[in-house]
């Protein structure tokens, strides 16, 4: 028996003349995300997809982990394709749905026919399954309002289609259909998120992280490029750009004040990070921030940091606790990643006690004593890339 | 290119444990328990081992069964004996510099009802004698300390212990988490007065995955694993004989310990020399400690950057202890020693074959270190 993926587009269908375009968009993440299960061939009839496996030996199991993760997913199946005849379906849906009708004490039968030429109608199909299954697995009771087990089956084009439970799926808008935006990243348990969150609204992401060894370790980009591998199983792949970041830490440190440390290093961050941003041509930055959650994060700290910025930057995390973000960050798993003990860019020359309410006027004063386009410049030049990749 | 001073996380396997083991896996691969005949080579070569091993730690090859290493001993141990003497008390002397596979199996048997007297240490790691005396009563069911703590390098007084239990008329098995002194001290069990100790195979140049617990004749333990008859049924499931092949050959390459200590302790005393020159270097370990083991600070200049410079240019260290992975050390924090040291820490811990040209080459990797990175 042939099985099959049956996808649900969840928003898209709301769309108007440029569904297809959205469409398009979603197969083409699922083509890659399932591509190393062996190929699939994706067709698209009446807001559904069908994933069909190029070979008869495919992990349909891991493939439908993959999916649950695909932003622009409503929900799906897998189902059994066969051949549109009534005998045949009968057969199928007692054999291919028996672990579930054993299991099941009350049980329903859907039918749609989208291929008017099929014979019987939608009720004679449900009534001639229902009918057939009850006499084949004789524990079960038929319940329309509220059945253990709901049996569908779709007579479409090339197949009729039999299914039981349908599979959830991420929601969202599929990936780069939104364009793109650049993620600063430092291995804490928020940038994750915040990635994760803008990814599901169809954003495709770049990366930005900053290491400073000797401050930092190797350890600690290794760790990002694991959260990033978890985040990419939703978004998709993501391009990392690591820069060098330790001239600029120590020039703050050697000749800005203390108290003030913290926001100007956000600020060439924020500088850095845009520059490769435009490169890339990304329409945003991403951040992890949250309002009040440190010294960095007042709204007068916010807004000298995006006093350098001239694209939007996305702040999706901006009105969470922090217990709100960590749900999220064991939900998509990367909580156990992001608590790894190493120490990253933040949190090197953290000021003992960061000024709270910092004026624009006084930050830029602090800033004259850097050569700022400079020091920008040459970790710009020295900037590393690797590609991200999920599977 | 690397100079290695982590020989308290693990050392490098011998040239005659890599070739032991790898007899073991093509030639005498077989299952100990099988009676035919490569089960039995398989056997002669368990017990031939069993003796190479009991031999380094000067006890009978009766007394020692294999373990999957040092955590897997301690448990055994800490949990056996306790089980074991259930009925007799619920006290448990220990310290509070244990290595976390003896700690956290004292907190698991708290939560159970044992009361747990943690001895104090020193600023140097050291634990009274006295507070040993005072603090085993009828009660007690156990005593255990580490004969070498893993991150200063202090002794402990192990051998006090005996006298201890035996003054206070306690019913106590007395064990000892020996990891890091064996194969550096002498560790004779009848003579330290124990009746148990856990041994490890890696830190001695022997392969990782296989340790050995000392259980003297005529003291019995719990088991915590249970579905064979090996090991005297306290350690079941088939002998991983690669490795206990590999632990053995190790324990045969050993050199006679005092001759290592005195080659050791005139490095160690060279280092600290010379490290003293270095601005602002305070040795935290003990002039009377295990020479093997020297945990130093420069304050201002934090341990993970510090590791990080070192590590880029081919030298290993490590801050504290490597089972953490950077955490703040446990037993720092418990020597009471000041913020500022302890943010700083770090571990150089020697072997037997560690040359004066790599030390040299350490001293000069901490220097430019301590050039190099900003204190904040």
């Amino acid at each position: 028996m042939k099985e099959v993926l049956l996808i649900k587009n969840g928003e898209l269908a709301l769309k108007g003349m440029n569904r297809r375009t959205f469409e398009e968009m979603l197969i083409k993440n699922m083509r890659r995300r399932l591509e190393s299960l062996g190929g699939f061939t994706f067709t698209t009839a009446q807001s559904t997809i069908m994933a069909e496996p190029l070979r008869a030996d495919c992990d349909l199991e891991e493939a439908a982990e993959r999916l649950k993760k695909v932003f622009g997913i409503a929900g799906f199946s897998r189902a059994a394709a066969v051949e549109k005849k009534m005998s045949v379906i009968l057969r199928a849906a007692e054999e291919y749905l028996a672990p579930e009708l054993l299991a099941a004490r009350t049980f329903k039968v859907e039918a749609k026919r989208s291929d008017k030429q099929f014979p019987l109608r939608s009720p004679e199909i449900c009534a001639e399954v229902g009918g057939y299954l009850l006499r084949k697995y004789p524990h079960l009771t038929v319940d329309v309002h509220n059945p253990d087990l709901t049996v569908t089956v779709e007579v479409r084009d090339a197949y009729a289609f039999i299914h039981g439970k349908q599979i959830k799926g991420a929601g969202g808008m599929p990936t780069a259909s939104a364009g793109r935006a650049a993620l600063l990243i430092s291995g804490g348990i928020d940038s994750p998120v915040a990635g994760y969150m803008l990814a599901k609204r169809g954003l495709e992401l770049v990366a930005v992280h900053f290491a400073s060894p000797p401050y930092t370790s190797e350890r600690a980009e290794q760790k990002v490029c694991s959260l990033l591998k978890q985040v990419a199983k939703y978004s998709g792949r993501i391009a990392l750009y690591i820069v060098p970041f330790t001239e600029i830490q120590e020039q703050i440190k050697d000749h800005c004040p203390e108290e003030i440390f913290t926001v100007i290093m956000r600020r060439m961050m924020m500088r850095i990070a845009q520059t490769l941003a435009v490169r890339e041509r990304c329409g945003a930055l991403i951040t992890g921030e949250s309002v009040g959650q440190v010294a960095s994060q007042t709204l007068p700290a916010l807004a000298c940091t995006d006093a350098v910025c001239s694209i939007p930057v996305f702040r999706p995390l901006i009105g969470m606790d922090k217990d709100e973000v960590v749900a999220i960050s064991r939900r998509i798993e990367t909580f156990e990643i992001s608590i790894l003990p190493y120490e990253d860019c933040c949190t090197v020359f953290t000021p003992r006690h960061p000024r709270t309410r910092p004026t624009l006027d006084y930050v830029a004063r602090c800033e004259q004593a850097l050569e700022i386009d400079a020091l920008a410049q040459r970790a710009l030049e020295n900037v590393r890339f690797m590609q991200i990749r999920a599977y | 290119m690397y100079a290695y001073f982590d020989n308290s996380a693990t050392t490098a396997p011998c040239p005659e444990a890599v070739e032991a083991m790898h007899r073991a896996l093509t030639v005498c691969w077989g299952n100990p328990s099988s009676l035919h005949g490569i089960g039995n080579a398989a056997q002669a070569l368990l017990e031939d081992s069993r003796a190479a091993v009991a031999n380094a730690i000067g006890c009978e090859p009766t007394e020692l069964l294999f373990t999957s290493g040092g955590t897997e001993g301690n448990n055994l141990a800490v949990l056996g004996a306790a089980y074991q003497l259930r009925r007799m008390g619920r006290r448990i002397v220990s310290t509070e510099i244990e290595h976390a596979s003896v700690e956290e199996a004292l907190q698991q048997l708290e939560a159970e009802g044992f009361e747990v007297i943690r001895l104090h240490p020193d600023r140097s790691g050291h634990i009274s004698e006295r507070a040993l005396y005072n603090a085993v009563d009828r009660q007690t069911v156990l005593v255990t300390m580490m004969l070498v703590n893993n991150e200063i390098g202090s002794i402990l007084p192990v051998a006090a212990a005996k006298r201890a239990v035996l003054s206070a008329r306690a019913p106590a098995l007395i064990h000892c988490d020996a990891v890091q002194a064996f194969g550096k001290l002498p560790v004779r069990p009848a003579r330290l007065g124990v009746d148990l100790m856990t041994v490890s195979a890696h830190k001695i140049h022997g392969p990782k995955g296989v340790g050995a617990l000392y259980l003297r004749k005529g003291a019995r333990i719990h088991p915590r694993s249970f579905g064979g008859e090996q090991e005297r049924k306290l350690r079941p499931g088939t002998e991983p004989m690669p490795a206990i092949a590999g632990f053995a050959a190790a324990a045969r390459a050993l050199p006679e310990p005092n001759t290592a200590l005195t080659q050791v302790t005139a490095l160690r005393d060279y280092f600290c020399d010379r490290l003293s020159a270095i601005d602002g270097a305070v040795v935290n370990s003990p002039a009377d400690g295990l020479p093997y083991i020297v945990n130093f600070s420069i304050p201002g200049v934090k341990s993970e950057p510090m590791l990080n410079y070192l590590s880029a240019n081919g030298i290993c260290v490590s801050g504290g202890s490597a089972c953490s992975k950077g955490k703040k050390s446990r037993v720092l924090t418990r020597l009471e020693l000041p913020q500022a040291l302890i943010d700083s820490a770090v571990r150089v811990s020697f072997s037997r074959s560690t040359t004066l040209q790599e030390i040299d080459l350490l001293l000069q990797g901490i220097a430019a270190a301590k050039a190099a990175i900003r204190s904040r």
